[in-house]
């Protein structure tokens, strides 16, 4: 097991909803970072939890940032910190709207650049704080305020775009596994240039489960391969733990589904749709990982 | 544009106020280009286009049959046409010189284009505009290889004033 | 040093001698010439600055806040659509109170595609917070460039400065410009509310109907405090370096009875109209208005004025003219003239001021009548 320490930088007190995923995945990042970070964020849910003007809830410098331009303040300010001779890490902390949709030219622009930094993406599969519409990251068939039947369209592959830009280190996560992020982020933090985790962050407002259910419906994305956790370092894959044994044999689908009112009457052949993708996704990342592309 | 560039430049050394500007249209090769300087005693305070020049300087004879380069010159002013043919044209001072044949004789060839800027200030400073001096410091200014002012002296030399 | 230089490389020399830490830039003509003669300086070591060459302006201005947010100097330069495209962080940069130097060459908008002058770009940044300063000659977009510096960072501001120059008339027009050595003239840059990991806050969160309205206060509070930064800085620079500025550059008019007001080269190009109506007998002045914001108290009562507008607010009037109005309280003659570069010559000015129409307004070209 990793020491994680016992430094908290995510105070008590935060605006956050009950069960937020968002906001526990943070903690962890922090403990990581330590206090020499600057907190870069975008509107997002993460703009809501850190506390209402003159309160903070976060023990470290955290700059505001308008929706498209998190990963390009963050280049800024990089370069400004390495400039003046300063180690102090730079971290993005953008919600799925502001990396797959609004923000993703900035955030190529940044990584095509080679920006000494981390970027975090918390995904939650929708836009949160505006009251959970549809992003570029909700799953087929998932219900949100602006697709009241279900998405018609599938999840954006972020990190097939993010790879794309050959980063020295990036990552996918899930708030479920807080060891598993302690491990990557330290791992990213010790690379300079570009690095990335995609962190999903199951939402109890917007996928309409109990709050307490917020670490099993993590573990589930995982265990039904719906998510899958893996580190790709200088191109080269490898899967991670949690993920090798799910990925060998899946739960059924349905145990993450059914938990969750906003796949309420998803119709059977959008599940199946889902499935095939799963198995297909696994089939990749094995391949991938055995170095056979 | 660079022998606008350098006129200014040689003008500024000979005392004088001077301006320089290109009329830019979308930038293609091949397009004619025109560009203007003023010389002036006191600061230059016009920024719109010359309609009225002193000076006509045609480094493409081809054009004279395209474009109307005496539009607006003043009566009893001066046109120079980069020629080596004799050309007149009743009522100006028109001179004829070979600045391409110059260039070529100097070697004065960049990527297959002789150059006409840097001759053409050496029969600028001959027609008097400005100094012989001043037109040398520009173009050392502005280039370092010798056949430049060899090429501007030629020019100073053979024009027939 | 005396050199020829043109209003794009002006701006880069003055950039290289005030050294910011961090640019970031995305070329958009006829601002490329600034962006390409500091990529040159940074590359060969003239400059040891970090350039950072941005996916959009929306980013320039986004990597800008983000250094300056760190507490360096920073500077980048654009025109016409790129800073519209960055208006969302034109106002971040002002709200965030970073002192920011930005050149903007002015350009009109699409479409049609026009890369020619024009002031709508600026304009429509007006009440984002910044200053604004346009600028007429190749020597003052350098002179203008040094003092945004100092303007921008002193303590009394913290505001972010806007440096106008005409697209293609100023940016690429080449004249003499004496360049200085700036020396302690821009002092080192100490921004109080720098990031500092050792004191951690919040910057720009949440902030509710009780609060927010103090920091747009405070904003107009510094831009009233600017008013006497700029000119103990435009005085400093003449004691040091002997060329003098004010909030508008005024020529013959003392004794004038009708005043030309313009901004840029049309200001200058004023003058020599000026010049014409004087030999025809017209007790004519120009007052060319160096800054837009803040905008200066002007001295034309009991004149009759004629204002150049180079940009239009639709439904309702000149920019320049209607801010006139308003400040003033007369009834000026408003001209819209020069827009998308179109040719406006001093013979032009000189008839507007002939032709004068007091409370009335002409555009130039589209008027028939005149």
């Amino acid at each position: 097991m990793t020491e994680i320490p016992k430094e908290e930088y995510v105070l008590k007190g935060t605006t956050a909803c009950a069960g937020c995923s968002a906001s526990l995945s943070l903690r962890y990042v922090l403990k990581v970072a330590g206090p020499d970070t600057v907190l870069v964020i975008p509107a997002s849910c993460s703009s809501v939890i850190q506390g209402t003007y003159p309160n903070t809830a976060l023990h470290i410098p955290v700059y505001n940032i308008a929706f498209a331009a998190a990963a390009a303040c963050a280049s800024g300010m990089s370069n400004a910190f390495r400039e003046l001779g300063k180690k102090t890490n730079v971290i993005v902390y953008a919600g799925d709207g502001g990396t797959l949709d609004i923000g993703i030219q900035s955030m190529s622009g940044a990584f095509e650049r080679g920006t000494d930094f981390l970027y975090i993406c918390y995904d939650n599969e929708e836009y949160g704080n505006t009251g959970m519409q549809r992003s570029g990251a909700t799953p087929l068939g998932a219900r949100t305020t602006t697709t009241p039947a279900g998405k018609t369209e599938e999840k954006k592959d972020i990190d097939a775009i993010i790879a794309a830009h050959n980063p020295p280190y990036m990552a996918t996560a899930c708030s479920a596994f807080p060891q598993d992020i302690f491990k990557k982020v330290k791992k990213a933090l010790s690379i300079r240039g570009p690095t990335f985790i995609h962190i999903l962050a199951p939402c109890p407002s917007g996928w309409h489960y109990p709050p307490g259910k917020t670490i099993e419906i993590g573990r589930l994305a995982v265990k039904t391969g719906m998510w899958l956790l893996y580190e790709r370092e200088y191109g080269q894959v490898s899967i991670s733990s949690p993920s090798k044994a799910a990925m060998k044999n899946p739960a059924p689908l349905e145990e993450f589904l059914a938990p969750q009112r906003r796949f309420a009457g998803i119709d059977p052949k959008t599940v199946e749709i889902l499935k095939q993708r799963i198995a297909q996704n696994i089939k990749r990342l094995t391949k991938e990982e055995s170095g056979v592309c | 544009m660079t022998a606008a560039r350098l006129l200014a430049i040689a003008a500024i050394h000979d005392g004088k106020y001077a301006s320089a500007c290109p009329f830019y249209g979308a930038e293609r090769r091949g397009a004619p280009v025109v560009s203007f300087v003023r010389i002036d005693d006191r600061p230059i305070k016009v920024y719109s286009q010359i309609r009225r020049p002193d000076l006509v300087v045609v480094l493409d004879a081809t054009l004279l049959g395209v474009v109307d380069v005496l539009s607006g010159l003043k009566t009893g002013g001066t046109i120079l046409i980069n020629s080596a043919h004799r050309k007149e044209y009743p009522g100006f001072f028109t001179y004829n010189i070979d600045l391409t044949g110059i260039a070529l004789r100097e070697d004065l060839v960049i990527a297959g284009s002789p150059i006409l800027d840097t001759p053409l200030l050496g029969a600028i400073a001959r027609i008097g505009i400005i100094s012989q001096d001043s037109a040398k410091k520009a173009i050392t200014e502005l280039f370092t290889d010798e056949r430049n002012v060899k090429a501007a002296d030629a020019a100073y030399r053979e024009i027939t004033v | 040093m005396l050199m020829v230089a043109t209003g794009n490389r002006a701006v880069a020399e003055a950039v290289r001698q005030a050294k910011p830490a961090v640019i970031a830039a995305y070329p958009i003509t006829p601002q490329t010439g600034i962006v390409e003669q500091i990529a040159e300086y940074v590359t060969h070591g003239d400059l040891l600055s970090r350039y950072i060459p941005v996916e959009s302006e929306h980013s320039a201005m986004a990597a800008c806040i983000g250094a300056s947010a760190t507490g360096v100097r920073t500077f980048t330069a654009t025109s016409s659509h790129g800073l519209l495209y960055m208006h969302e962080m034109t106002n971040w940069a002002a709200g965030a109170r970073l002192p920011i130097v930005m050149a903007n060459v002015n350009r009109a908008i699409g479409p049609g595609w026009n890369i020619w002058a024009e002031h709508t770009d600026a304009i429509q940044e007006r009440d984002t917070g910044w200053l604004q300063v346009y600028i007429s000659t190749v020597q003052e977009a350098y002179d203008a460039t040094l003092m945004a510096f100092r303007i921008a960072e002193h303590n009394d501001v913290l505001l972010p400065v806007m440096v106008n120059l005409d697209g293609f008339l100023l940016s690429h027009d080449m004249q003499p410009l004496e360049t200085v050595e700036p020396g302690d003239f821009i002092p080192p840059l100490h921004l109080p509310h720098a990031i500092d990991p050792t004191n951690p806050v919040a910057y720009g969160p949440l902030t509710g109907p009780d609060q927010y309205f103090r920091f747009r206060w405070d904003i107009e509070r510094s831009m009233r405090d600017s008013v006497s930064v700029i000119r103990q800085t435009q005085a400093e620079f003449a004691r040091r370096f002997g060329r003098t500025y004010g909030f508008t550059d005024d020529y013959r008019c003392d004794d004038a009875d009708v005043v030309v007001v313009a901004m840029g080269t049309l200001g200058k190009e004023a003058e020599v109209a000026v010049d014409t109506l004087r030999n025809e007998g017209v007790k004519a002045g120009s007052m060319r208005l160096r800054w837009f914001r803040p905008f200066p108290k002007l001295d034309l009562a009991g004149r009759e004025v004629v204002v150049i507008d180079r940009s239009y607010s639709f439904g309702f009037g000149g920019t320049l003219a209607t801010s006139i109005r308003a400040s003033c309280g007369i009834e000026p003659y408003s001209v819209i003239a020069g827009l998308g570069g179109q040719e406006v010559t001093y013979d032009d000015i000189a008839g507007f001021v002939r032709n004068r129409r007091i409370g009335g307004e002409f555009w130039f070209g589209v008027t028939p009548g005149v």
